[in-house]
């Protein structure tokens, strides 16, 4: 745990030291408005909930998080602290553990940052702020999915770039397994057994679920072991390296 | 006890650490030679448990370094080649860092703080930023975060490298007096350093073990009078001509 402990706080520290917080958490909390009021009519459409602002996430984390995620493992690897860090009395599911929890906090903090929409419905009407915390939940647990994802791709190449347009590549195919436009090509010849298999491993359908206020066990179990999955990868591509 | 049995690195086709033997004892300071590609670089990595071997075996005090690596870890302080850390963190931030994941008492960790900056002079930058700092300070600060612990072993990767003569001189000082109770292994291609602070030197070349002898009789290899440097000079290449990958 102090390891753990340690590594997290190192990491989440080193966002903050560099101009990449600065960037990232104005760029995403301009989209993060911008793209409902702008794209989804949010205004227009007089409700007051925030259904409009949360269907932009996935797409939004589709970039952003895989910018959080690239320099993870690559930059360490890069610029040789992998060894530093790997060498110290730690296990290597402690670092990914850490490093992970970290970037995890980092884009907490970004989607937290977006709280004047919350109030912003408020006062405008009477959303229901249950669904609104529920949504919530379910978009940071999302969060987590890309970002573990990229942090798996990140330990697996010691450049970013390659890192985050593999990201945004397995982000994408996970988002469209959900999407109507795939899922109508697919009802079109596939049985109906088959079509729901792909709607199950998309992102976009546990956390659609979640988003309408449904805070399904099922949906929330899907977010948590893609987490410990892409975590667990993680860690043993990181082991592969030592023994290649 | 640093102890290396039959030691052995592949990558793909190539042996970088070809069946490679030793054990360095406490009080003694192995200086680990070889031309460039010889294999010190990978032999480093595989007694501190970055790189796993493809086969034998590393200990440290005992503890297997791929089985116990948490103990074998916890005795060793290391520095890895070309003394990398975390550019945007403060000299003060990156010991704190290590300081912490070693579980190092807060009380504890002042003193050990204070010694370290002390003996390795990094007072005057202890606040800025480790990617402002000079090549010998970086170098330094390297040193420091391994000296940390007061770790009962000592693997460092050429530890002088890019330091002033001046600098030269007080690391050597530094590792001479801490070999009294410690074990160390220096990985060098500077051939003045095995004198100045080595007790035993062990050349390698093509991953192979060619010579493991006190620097006075790998002078006297070379056969000829003169100073001890230039005569271990000589006799490095005369053990190493031809050796070594492209």
């Amino acid at each position: 745990m102090r390891e753990v402990a340690a590594v997290f706080r190192r990491d989440f520290a080193a966002y903050f030291a560099t101009p990449v917080a600065a960037v990232f958490l104005s760029v995403f909390l301009v989209l993060a408005a911008a793209l409902p009021f702008q794209l989804g009519r949010f205004y227009e459409l007089g409700q007051a909930d925030l259904a409009t602002f949360f269907a932009f996430h996935p797409w939004l984390y589709l970039f952003f998080v895989p910018a959080v995620a690239m320099r993870l493992w690559a930059e360490e690897r890069k610029s040789g602290t992998l060894e530093l860090l790997l060498t110290l009395p730690l296990s290597t599911a402690q670092a990914v553990a850490g490093k992970f929890l970290a970037a995890w906090t980092f884009v907490g903090l970004a989607l937290t940052l977006t709280f004047p929409m919350w109030i912003t419905v408020n006062y405008l009407g009477e959303p229901d702020n249950g669904a609104i915390l529920a949504a919530y939940a379910g978009s940071f647990l999302m969060a987590g999915g890309f970002l573990a994802i990229g942090s798996c791709l990140s330990a697996a190449t010691r450049s970013q770039v390659v890192a985050y347009v593999l990201s945004v590549a397995v982000g994408l195919l996970l988002l469209l397994a959900g999407h109507d436009l795939v899922l109508a090509a697919l009802r079109a010849w596939a049985p109906a057994w088959l079509v729901d298999s792909v709607a199950a491993l998309s992102f976009l359908t546990h956390f659609q679920a979640i988003a309408r206020g449904v805070l399904d066990l099922a949906d929330l179990l899907y977010f948590v072991l893609t987490i410990a999955l892409w975590l667990a990868a993680t860690a043993i591509v990181l082991d592969r390296g030592r023994s290649r | 006890m640093i102890e290396a049995r039959s030691l052995t690195r592949r990558f793909g086709e190539l042996t970088a650490v070809d069946d490679l033997s030793f054990a360095v004892a406490p009080g003694e300071v192995l200086g680990f030679l070889g031309p460039n590609g010889a294999g010190k670089t990978t032999t480093m990595r595989l007694l501190t448990g970055f790189l796993a071997p493809s086969s034998g075996e590393a200990r440290v005090f005992g503890h297997d370094v791929e089985r116990a690596p948490r103990q074998a870890r916890a005795a060793l302080g290391y520095l890895p080649e070309g003394a990398p850390a975390w550019e945007e963190m403060t000299v003060r931030e990156l010991l704190a860092f290590v300081a912490r994941v070693r579980g190092i008492a807060p009380a504890a960790r002042r003193v050990r703080l204070d010694h370290v900056v002390e003996r390795l002079g990094l007072a005057p930058v202890l606040d800025r930023r480790i990617e402002t700092l000079s090549k010998g300070f970086r170098r330094r600060a390297g040193l420091a975060q391994a000296m940390l612990h007061d770790p009962a072993a000592l693997v460092l990767d050429e530890p002088t490298d890019g330091l002033d003569p001046n600098q030269k001189h007080e690391v050597r000082g530094l590792i001479r007096e801490m070999a009294r109770d410690k074990v160390i292994i220096v990985s060098t291609h500077i051939l003045e350093e095995v004198e100045a602070v080595c007790t035993r030197a062990i050349i390698i070349a093509g991953g192979r073990l060619v010579l493991d002898d006190t620097p006075q009789g790998l002078a006297a290899r070379a056969g000829t009078d003169g100073p001890t440097a230039a005569r271990i000079d000589a006799a490095f290449r005369a053990l190493t001509a031809g050796a070594g990958h492209a």
